[in-house]
């Protein structure tokens, strides 16, 4: 083979890796528009927030720090623990369940039946508290996350490919993160549990149908509220898996929260409905502008992954506005 | 489902599932419902019926929870029932259809009825995610009494197919087999007829009394059409602007004075 096909190769694999991070996040945000009609513009600053948690909890750093130290004039920063990894992420999962359970009591349970915009705003405002909350509860510096995923090149890899050029090539073997095939993998598991709870369990069917017509879903048993705090805690499940592999990738920090802009074109692809969808919009993004970086960048001065994502899901708009594999939706009049 | 040993074929002993006792429902200033009294028996088919604005929807909404009265109470098998929130009210027994369709329309015919096996499945969402033993024959189980609901609606063939697709007709029977699913003690049917051809009403009529027949299940409907309901009900209640003007069987209604005159509209002489 010849070594601009496999870089072609390489490149396509690598996209289709940074696409599956994409997705995680545009993930979060499928789960919460189906289950309520609400975009959650907060779902980028809860992966942050939880990310932030995560690192908290397992360096054993003192919550408000900064804060009782202002107040009180003590020096106190860490605790003289730390935390293994699994104890500190089933320690997010619950201050996650928490935040859930606080959204719905000071949030959702006073909008009920008002219209899809005022709950947006909501949102905006959400996302700006949590995000000075989060930075008053763990301090603002950049933090490393380590939880325990291999990270780096794939030497394997490397060497496996390395033979496929053709004699004579110049072709140094397929560079791989071990770290985004762990968020792949991690990413595919995802999914399938997520879309077999909602398709075979009683309560995903109950998500489903709070979904489609609230009164309806009252009249057969269903609490809102129950449906309410299940579906933010999954989605701050979510935002937690994509904050961790985001974290352990770039480090802790707020341009972490900015992620969410990146999943906005992959839910405007995949649509806003569906959780493959969300994943094949994700590997489309991600391969497709690695691909036109490759390829077209050079011709028109590179810096194109910046906005080819956007231009990509502009053209959706215009030809195919549910996305992929969203729902069509046909108003009689 | 049992037959209901009081109930044969629509003929009641005279035992009162519900009473509705002065019941007062206002909005702001517009009197929804002025001080309605009546009772439902076990194992019958009771009527509300009433001109346009009468005041019908928002009883049934009443009686499910949706509204909650301002005066009044609500008696629910010889007790009086709490301000409940209406899917409290559906775990009680308490089943209704609406008058605008109000299906889940992204699922299936079969999920859609499945959800109304919801208070009767106990068991949560991780012994359900695992999937195994106990969950495994809950599911099972409820899945074979929705078979039987589908069996009965005669709508096998379109099991599988969304409800969005669905005509008109055969959506108001899998709302009807929803809300059949969730076994209820009460039936609540918000105009099961509305909009129906003569043919899909007499099939409605039927369906209507063989669930009232067969299961014992106790009916409260409402039409706003007075034909087809004089024929299927055991004892109508008649609103008009609010307040009750008639509550007896169907020809005591039928030759009630107050209520020709508020179907025929009275001559001001």
């Amino acid at each position: 083979m010849s070594a601009d096909f496999l870089y072609t190769i390489e490149v396509i694999l690598n996209g289709l890796m940074a696409g599956v991070l994409y997705a995680l996040v545009a993930l979060g945000f499928v789960l919460i528009f189906k289950a309520s009609g609400i975009f959650n513009y907060a779902q980028g600053v809860m992966a942050l927030f939880a990310a932030l948690t995560l690192v908290g909890l397992q360096e054993g750093r003192v919550p408000f720090a900064h804060l009782i130290n202002a107040t009180f004039g003590t020096h106190v920063h860490n605790f003289d623990w730390t935390l293994p990894a699994v104890a500190a992420i089933a320690l997010t999962v619950v201050v996650m369940v928490l935040f859930a359970i606080c959204v719905e009591k000071l949030i959702l349970k006073h909008l009920v039946n008002q219209e899809p915009i005022i709950l947006f705003m909501a949102t905006i405002g959400l996302a700006y508290f949590m995000e000075g909350f989060g930075d008053l509860m763990w301090g603002s510096d950049v933090k490393k996350l380590n939880v325990g995923i291999p990270q780096g090149g794939s030497l394997w890899f490397e060497d496996l490919t390395i033979g496929w050029a053709a004699e004579g090539e110049k072709f140094y073997g397929m560079y791989i993160d071990i770290l985004d095939v762990w968020a792949a993998v991690i990413a595919l598991v995802l999914v399938l549990v997520l879309t077999i709870f909602s398709q075979y369990t009683k309560s995903g069917r109950a998500l489903r149908a709070v979904a489609d017509d609230h009164q309806a879903a009252l009249s057969v048993g269903i609490s809102l509220r129950m449906i309410w705090v299940l579906v933010w805690s999954i989605s701050g499940f979510v935002a937690l898996v994509a904050g961790m592999m985001w974290g352990a990738k770039s480090g802790v920090q707020f341009s972490l929260s900015l992620i969410a802009l990146k999943a906005l074109p992959v839910l405007m692809l995949g649509g806003f409905t569906s959780i493959p969808g969300a994943i094949v919009g994700g590997l489309i993004i991600g391969a497709g502008e690695k691909l036109f970086e490759f390829f077209i960048g050079p011709l028109i001065g590179g810096a194109t992954e910046n906005w080819f994502a956007y231009v990509l899901a502009l053209l959706f708009l215009v030809f195919r506005p549910q996305g992929l594999f969203g729902e069509k939706i046909i108003e009689r009049v | 489902m049992s037959k209901a040993s009081i109930s044969i074929g629509g003929v009641t002993g005279k035992v009162p599932v519900m009473e509705i006792k002065n019941i007062v429902l206002r909005f702001g200033g517009v009197v929804a419902i002025q001080d309605i009294s009546f009772d439902i028996y076990e194992g019958e088919i009771r009527a509300i019926i009433g001109p346009n604005g009468a005041g019908k929807s928002s009883m049934l909404n009443v009686i499910n929870g949706f509204y909650h009265p301002q005066e009044g109470e609500v008696w629910f098998r010889g007790r009086k029932r709490a301000a409940m929130k209406p899917y409290q009210i559906a775990h009680q027994g308490i089943a209704r259809t609406f008058q605008n369709i109000a299906l889940f329309k992204g699922m299936s015919a079969l999920d859609n009825i499945m959800t109304g096996r919801f208070t009767h499945m106990k068991k949560g969402v991780f012994s359900q995610m695992i999937w195994k033993g106990s969950a495994e024959r809950e599911e099972y189980e409820n899945r074979e009494i929705v078979e039987r609901v589908i069996d009965f609606l005669e709508i096998q063939h379109i099991r599988k197919t969304p409800v969005g697709a669905l005509p008109y007709g055969l959506q108001k029977r899998v709302e009807l087999g929803r809300a059949l699913a969730a076994e209820p003690q009460l039936l609540l049917l918000d105009e099961p007829m509305a909009g129906m051809n003569v043919e899909e009403k007499e099939d409605m009529s039927r369906y209507i009394l063989d669930v009232n027949s067969e299961f014992g299940t106790t009916v409260a409907l409402i039409e706003h059409d007075m034909g087809v309901v004089m024929d299927i009900s055991d004892r109508v209640v008649v609103m008009d602007y609010g307040k009750k003007i008639g509550d007896g069987s169907p020809d005591e209604v039928r030759n009630d004075q107050a209520v020709i005159d508020a179907y025929l509209g009275v001559s001001d002489n």
